[in-house]
């Protein structure tokens, strides 16, 4: 086999040959009587018109999949601009600071693993609308990737690099702007991705329980109207998005590599 | 005689669990103004302690260093150093990781003055053409000339090399070596440079300092090199006292560096136990990155 085939065989034959058998395998199970899993077929039918005309608004609840995508993208932006805002600075406050690390460690140990559906109630109690809940909640579950991967980051840095900055008796914003913040790009980089991947996952728990329009939203809505197609293409869709979404960041990340 | 340098009692004791280690004790060396001082020992011995409290990079235990008249306190651009490693900020091309340093030092001179000093400087080290090149599009041996056009830029004080060239290949070392040579002509720097290579010591030095085994070292014996400025290193390695001095620092280092200068007599008899160094100086523990070595 020469090296373009090989790549065709990895890249696309066998991608392809996998979702083929699950496509199968989901077919077969929703071909169990009792089972009320919608078939591929039933799933595409019920679909197409959200998908070939994505950007359609036919009503409120009733909008093409992509509309209902960009308005999850734009509160997820917000939420995640929100968390790399707060989560950058605190990461190198961390990182610098060996008693900053040892104050808020396990603080941050115990919050980071609250899961967002704990978070949200807590945002409604305290801006009483949803929108504002939304992204608050989505901040504070994305933002502990920033924090962490921008910590490691301040403190690998090489001990060379900071005795230039010792030796030529840099000031403090010179260091930080010239030696502290470019040699924890990377790291930063890696951090802002995996927060962009949370963010995404916030997402539509937050617009579950909100009630707000989007691809969330709509997921939630169709389970309580009994489409149950419509669930399977929001999920298709958010797993599409998400993926799209964290290899333009690891595009940016690699950008910023430094050797 | 014009003492430039004074290193007075110079100490370095780390706390450890099991009780302080000495690594360096009173250690004293005067260097005359434009003197280029070698400090030579086995790998371990403290000879990059001492050159890092110079630097101002390690705390200083007890003692002093005055430069100029001046008591050292803490890093600084009036010294300018060359690591081991050329330590350039890989995100900053030739010209701006020197620029970092000049615009540190003259920022009193324009913007295009400063830009002629670091381009100066470059091109002295033979980087002329590639300026704006990344760190990892240079050789090991381009950045380490980076790494000494920056030191030189600074228009330092005193020059301090730790093992400059150490991680070089020998083909490589001989060109630095020549380069660093030049520039250090121009305008005679004092200068100290830790080395474990007795033929880059004796080609580059006016004295070469060796050092007596750690822990607790201290100045073992002082050589003078006697060869011709401008020097040559054909001319050097034909000189007939070369390989007698040659000689001298290598059985320094094989047989006298683990005895105490004022305990010679004592010890004597305990040389056969001693570890015995390995022979190939030119080679020992050339990644060695801590000097501490300790043994209980």
């Amino acid at each position: 086999m020469n090296k373009e085939n090989q790549f065709k065989f990895d890249w696309v034959i066998l991608p392809l040959l996998a979702a083929v058998t699950v496509i199968v395998l989901w077919a077969m199970v929703s071909s169990i009587q009792g089972v009320s899993l919608p078939s591929p077929l039933k799933t595409w039918e019920a679909s197409k018109l959200y998908i070939l005309e994505p950007f359609a608004k036919r009503g409120e609840l009733d909008q093409g999949i992509l509309r209902f995508t960009w308005y999850s993208l734009v509160l997820v932006v917000k939420g995640y601009a929100l968390a790399l805002i707060v989560g950058t600075p605190l990461g190198f406050l961390l990182g610098v600071s060996k008693l900053f690390t040892k104050s808020l460690d396990p603080l941050i140990q115990v919050l980071r693993p609250v899961s967002p559906l704990a978070w949200l109630p807590l945002g409604l109690i305290l801006f009483q609308k949803s929108e504002p809940a939304a992204i608050f909640t989505i901040a504070i579950c994305a933002m502990w990737p920033t924090v962490l991967n921008t910590a490691m980051g301040v403190r690998a840095i090489p001990q060379d690099y900071l005795n230039v900055a010792r030796v030529l008796k840099l000031s403090r914003s010179r260091t930080l702007f010239k030696i502290l913040i470019p040699a924890a790009l990377p790291y930063m980089f890696t951090g802002f991705r995996l927060s962009l991947g949370i963010a995404w996952l916030v997402i539509v728990a937050a617009e579950m329980l909100t009630g707000a329009p989007g691809v969330g939203g709509f997921l939630w809505q169709e389970y309580n109207s009994l489409i149950y197609e419509h669930i399977i293409l929001c999920i298709l869709t958010i797993g599409i998005i998400g993926f799209v979404l964290d290899r333009l960041m690891s595009l940016v990340e690699q950008r910023f590599k430094t050797a | 005689m014009s003492e430039y340098v004074l290193l007075s009692k110079l100490t370095k004791i780390y706390e450890t669990p099991k009780g302080p280690a000495v690594i360096v004790r009173d250690f004293d060396l005067s260097i005359k103004k434009g003197e280029f001082v070698s400090l030579i020992g086995h790998s371990g011995c403290g000879k990059s302690t001492v050159l890092s409290m110079v630097a101002g990079l390690s705390e200083v235990t007890s003692g002093g260093v005055i430069i100029g008249g001046k008591e050292i306190n803490g890093a600084g651009p009036d010294r300018g150093i060359v690591f081991q490693s050329p330590c350039l900020l890989p995100w900053l091309t030739a010209m701006e990781n020197v620029m970092l340093g000049v615009d540190q030092v003259f920022y009193t001179a324009g913007k295009l003055e400063r830009r002629q000093i670091a381009e100066y400087y470059l091109t002295l080290v033979g980087l002329g053409e590639s300026l704006d090149k990344k760190p990892a599009e240079l050789s090991q041996g381009m950045r380490q000339r980076v790494g000494i056009a920056r030191a030189f830029s600074l228009s330092p004080k005193m020059l301090l090399l730790d093992e400059p060239f150490g991680m070089l290949d020998s083909l490589t070392r001989f060109e630095l070596q020549q380069v660093l040579l030049e520039l250090w002509r121009k305008d005679r720097k004092t200068a100290l440079m830790v080395t474990h290579d007795v033929d880059e010591a004796l080609f580059l030095s006016d004295r070469i300092v060796m050092m007596t085994n750690g822990p607790e070292a201290e100045v073992g014996e002082i050589l003078e090199v006697p060869f011709p400025r401008p020097r040559d290193r054909k001319a050097v390695l034909e000189h007939p006292e070369y390989y007698k001095l040659r000689e001298q620092l290598i059985g320094f280092l094989e047989e006298r560096a683990h005895i105490r200068p004022e305990k010679k007599q004592m010890e004597l008899h305990r040389v056969s136990m001693a570890e015995v160094p390995p022979t190939n100086l030119g080679s020992i523990d050339k990644n060695q990155t801590q000097p501490v070595e300790l043994k209980s």
